[in-house]
């Protein structure tokens, strides 16, 4: 028996950590994850997670596509992504080890739960004998075999709980022991277990004491010879609160409502990955929310516009095969000039895909994917939190400009999670709703397609009297709206809705390169890929390179200066979640400009690692 | 007057006294010389002034086809969407505004082919929403197809061996679909079809009208059979609430309840010892669907009159007022939580 206590272990200040937890879907690992977020957060650190899990509901245990998992990537200094590789692999059966170990860090800590590599699940895992006594892997990584079975069974030995219910609790084994090894609070997680599941008070027990003994376990075992810690970062000081990028979208549109006090009405159907958004906001009808579950994805995006035509400000939200399904209801929105915000949660496509990864290829359809000569804005978020923002943007633009707004951002984004500043209401992007209620036309009648100077027309909502209207998808004269098949007033029609589109520039901030204005290497991103490309170019340039980076919040239109920027580097590098959708629109509106394409379409986020390989090649 | 989106202020304000030319646009209809929407048309504007509504408070919502322009020829809001999606959009306006009166305007192609899964929902949920359907049984606006009410073995340019398909029966279907308001009319009665109308006008709930129509250029007298003076007192059962389902020249026919195969047969009275009193007395407000439906069904054998009128009128909470509520509810929870708090949520921590 060792004598070293935990007071003569060494605890190890460090920057950085990223710990992924892996298991069955069913293991628990999403909440294992998020709890251990919490304490995280509650540390101070600034972080960013990701959740992975199958698009199966609950696969069969111990399968290799019922692998489900959590990273979480916390600091001591900015985070702008949920990490590349992980410094900790938790992996709780032999199914999660085999498709996750090629992702550790070498060098790594690789924690096991042995008491899972039993044959039968060996088997399941297509392993023909124990990886675990593969000699090299003891060379590669810092390996830690713990028996959580057996010790999660100890350790509610007496309890009464069936064998079935214990088991359920080793997923907190693996967390306190995680505890213990970041030195987070354990008083802390006691008390947030007892209040999760203090209507189940024999649970609630069951997992503090398997939660207590994980943590014993680093406490007293001589395994581990440090413990560490990560301060906590310089986070701008405000009330925090961790969110994940489609409750921040949610949120978003309901402040919109707070701040305007009208009905923001969402419109939607169940889709992967964009479902939580219509969760989120169903649970908001205090604070001016109407949700409408529709019956398809035509009828949610529908019912918004008809939302928007009496005056609400209309929202649908869905991913990829949903935005195909809504195009010519986006024509209408488009052709009738009605405030609508299109948030599209992109994932791997086409078709089905793979609904559960994330991808950022839908950026094609979002600026043409509809017949005749339809432009609209279209704005992509970069981060879980700036999702809310992005949300309120929209929704800004959209009722100001009197059109639909497509709102991009993608499953990466919406399910990865990240400390989220509480703004003060004056921070907020002003949304302002105007109705009409005059008359408009010279010989006292009302004209729905009058514009103004920025040739916006007005929004007259049933209700006002005078000024009944009758509109639709019809091309529409050029001042009263009605149903016109003149040829020149179409052309006009079409300019004008062209140059309206085109005018939303005046609400565009200029292009911002962050790093040397002018040099070697520009990285120019988009939407979800902010944070990855970001960590890279400031990789780049603490290694002594010319690497810039800049990042598009507007797809159309795009910032005034971005054909300046872009003529102010030798290379342009423009990395991508797909094929080279936005490399195809800039050689398109840029003509001279060639992008360099770095295309990474695996159904995960960018990494750093990669991508900072690719660009020190160009250098 | 209130422009904001929420209770109305002005609807409960004393209603203008309108006639028929308030409800009037001013744009020439485009439809066929002889085509049954001049007289659908006009029986809306007819109705209009004597539903106590006012005229800015009323919108008509259509999707695409003939029937679908209709919007355009009245005088209150309205909006001509997308192919058989007028009832998501009308939907939506409902939920969110539920202070208007919305009526949704639609063809036979339009509700029950491309429109059909938005159709049954509307019906379902119980919106307040009234549908017309103009049922010509045919693809007029694209020029002669057949449609999902065109009879078994129709000829058309895209069936010139026959229609294989069997036709819907919108009533049934409106029906099955849990509408709280069905009913049926027919062009040539323009008196008969303004009382529907009206009737679902006042329904609050959702109302499904089956106007059967004419298309004189591409399936002219599709009910001829039906409407024809030497037929249609034989052919033609009104339905009449709390009055026994006579019919014929004489009014001697009537419809029993045979309590052995429980099926609904034609008797006349006077003949077999049948009276008066045998027959089924019409009851539209049957909370229990299967009377309505046994009317709705009745045309569908050789022999059988076809029934207009209203086969179902039930009252049940509508969704827009179940909303409501809700809204209610949860602002009287935590309505009160300000700009902060809300976006604060339950679990926060402080970084100073």
């Amino acid at each position: 028996m060792s004598t070293q206590t935990a007071a003569a272990r060494k605890r190890q200040k460090i920057d950085t950590v990223t710990i992924r937890f892996v298991g069955d879907s069913g293991d628990g690992m999403q909440l294992t994850g998020t709890e251990f977020t919490k304490a995280s957060a509650l540390a101070g650190n600034d972080l960013a997670t990701f959740p992975d899990y199958p698009a199966e509901i609950r696969a069969p245990a111990g399968s290799l596509f019922g692998v489900s998992g959590y990273q979480v990537h916390f600091s001591s200094k900015d985070v702008h992504t949920p990490g590349d590789q992980p410094d900790v692999l938790v992996a709780m059966n032999p199914a999660a080890f085999k498709t996750n170990l090629a992702d550790l860090r070498v060098g790594g800590m690789l924690l096991v739960n042995s008491g899972a590599f039993t044959a039968a699940n060996l088997e399941k895992a297509g392993y023909k004998s124990n990886p675990l006594e593969d000699p090299a892997l003891k060379q590669n990584y810092r390996v830690v075999q713990v028996d959580m079975n057996q010790a999660t069974e100890a350790a509610l030995q007496g309890s009464g709980l069936s064998s079935k219910d214990a088991a359920r609790c080793k997923n907190y084994y693996a967390l306190g022991l995680m505890y213990w090894l970041y030195s987070r609070n354990e008083e802390q997680q006691v008390g947030a277990i007892q209040k999760k599941f203090a209507k189940k008070p024999e649970i609630a027990k069951a997992n503090v004491a398997v939660f207590k003994a994980g943590y014993d376990f680093g406490e007293t075992s001589e395994i581990f010879h440090e413990q560490y810690e990560v301060p906590a970062s310089k986070l701008r000081p405000g009330t925090y609160r961790n969110i994940t990028g489609n409750a921040a979208t949610a949120l978003g549109f309901a402040a919109v409502a707070k701040q305007t006090g009208r009905t923001v009405f969402l419109g939607s159907y169940p889709i992967t990955p964009a479902t939580e958004i219509l969760h989120e906001m169903s649970y908001m009808k205090a604070h001016g929310v109407v949700t409408y579950q529709a019956e398809d994805e035509i009828a949610g995006i529908g019912s918004a516009i008809g939302a928007s035509f009496g005056g609400s400000l209309g929202v649908t939200s869905t991913s990829g095969p949903g935005l195909a399904l809504k195009a010519e209801m986006l024509g209408l929105a488009v052709i009738a000039e009605l405030p609508l915000v299109v948030v599209n949660v992109q994932r791997g496509g086409p078709s089905t895909g793979m609904p559960t990864k994330t991808e950022q290829a839908d950026l094609y359809i979002a600026l043409f994917g509809r017949h005749g000569e339809a432009p609209l804005p279209v704005i992509a978020a970069q981060s879980p939190t700036d999702c809310f923002y992005a949300a309120m943007e929209a929704m800004k633009i959209a009722v100001k400009w009197m059109t639909p707004v497509i709102l991009l951002t993608d499953g990466y984004l919406a399910n990865g999670s990240e400390p989220f500043r509480i703004p003060d209401e004056s921070e907020l992007p002003k949304v302002e709703p105007k109705y009409q209620t005059e008359k408009n036309g010279p010989d006292g009648s009302y004209l729905p397609y009058m514009r103004d100077a920025k040739l916006i027309r007005p929004w007259a909502i049933p209700g006002t009297p005078g000024l009944e209207h009758r509109i639709g998808g019809l091309e529409k004269d050029s001042l009263s709206g009605m149903v016109s098949y003149d040829g020149m007033n179409h052309e006009k029609m079409v300019k004008t809705r062209a140059q309206k589109i085109r005018n939303v520039v005046e609400d565009v901030p200029d292009l911002v390169v962050d790093g040397p204005q002018q040099g070697e290497v520009l990285l120019l991103s988009w939407g979800g890929t902010y944070g990855s490309v970001r960590t890279t170019a400031e990789a780049l340039r603490a290694e002594g390179k010319s690497v810039a980076h800049a990042h598009l919040r507007w797809l159309n239109p795009m910032p005034k200066n971005l054909g300046a920027v872009l003529k102010s580097f030798k290379k342009v590098v423009i990395p991508e979640v797909n094929d080279g959708q936005l490399a195809f629109v800039i050689r398109g509106r840029f003509p001279g400009v060639d992008p360099i394409q770095y295309n990474r379409i695996n159904g995960k986020a960018l990494k750093v690692s990669e991508l900072k390989k690719r660009v020190l090649e160009l250098l | 007057m209130s422009t904001t989106n929420g209770t109305n202020g002005a609807q409960a304000a004393a209603v203008p006294a309108y006639t028929k030319k308030d409800f009037e646009s001013g744009v020439d209809p485009r439809w066929c010389p002889g085509c049954g929407d001049w007289s659908i048309i006009n029986q809306v504007q007819k109705v209009m002034p004597t539903v106590g509504v006012k005229r800015e408070n009323i919108v008509f919502i259509s999707g695409i086809g003939c029937s679908s322009r209709f919007p355009y020829y009245m005088n209150n809001y309205g909006m001509h969407t997308l192919h058989g999606r007028a009832p998501s959009f009308a939907s939506g306006l409902k939920v969110s505004r539920p202070e208007l009166q919305v009526w949704v305007m639609t063809g036979d192609g339009d509700a029950l082919a491309i429109g059909g899964n938005h159709f049954i929902h509307c019906m379902r949920r119980n919106l307040d929403i009234k549908v017309v359907m103009f049922n010509n049984r045919i693809y007029g606006l694209t020029k002669g197809q057949v449609s999902p009410t065109s009879e078994l073995g129709k000829k058309t340019k895209t069936t010139p061996f026959g229609s294989p398909d069997q036709p819907f029966n919108p009533p049934a279907l409106a029906l099955g679909a849990g509408a709280t308001f069905v009913a049926r009319s027919v062009d040539v009665e323009g008196a008969h079809m303004g009382g529907v109308l009206k009737s679902a006008a006042g329904h609050k709930g959702s109302a499904f009208i089956e106007v059967l129509q004419n298309c004189p250029i591409f399936n002219d007298g599709a009910y001829l059979s039906l409407t024809e003076k030497s037929v249609k007192a034989d052919q033609l059962l009104r339905m009449e609430q709390g009055k026994p389902l006579v019919f014929g020249k004489d009014g001697k026919k009537g419809i029993r309840l045979n309590r052995e195969t429980i099926q609904l047969e034609v008797v006349t009275i006077g003949e077999g010892g049948v009276t008066e009193k045998d027959l089924v007395v019409h009851d539209a407000t049957r909370e229990d669907p299967t009377y309505s439906t046994m009317m709705a069904n009745l045309n569908q054998k050789p022999g059988f009159p076809t029934p207009i009128g209203v086969f179902r009128d039930v009252q049940r909470p509508t969704a827009e007022d179940l909303n409501a509520q809700q809204v209610q509810e949860q602002k009287a929870k935590s309505g009160k939580a300000d700009m902060k708090t809300m976006l604060a949520g339950s679990d926060t921590w402080v970084v100073s």
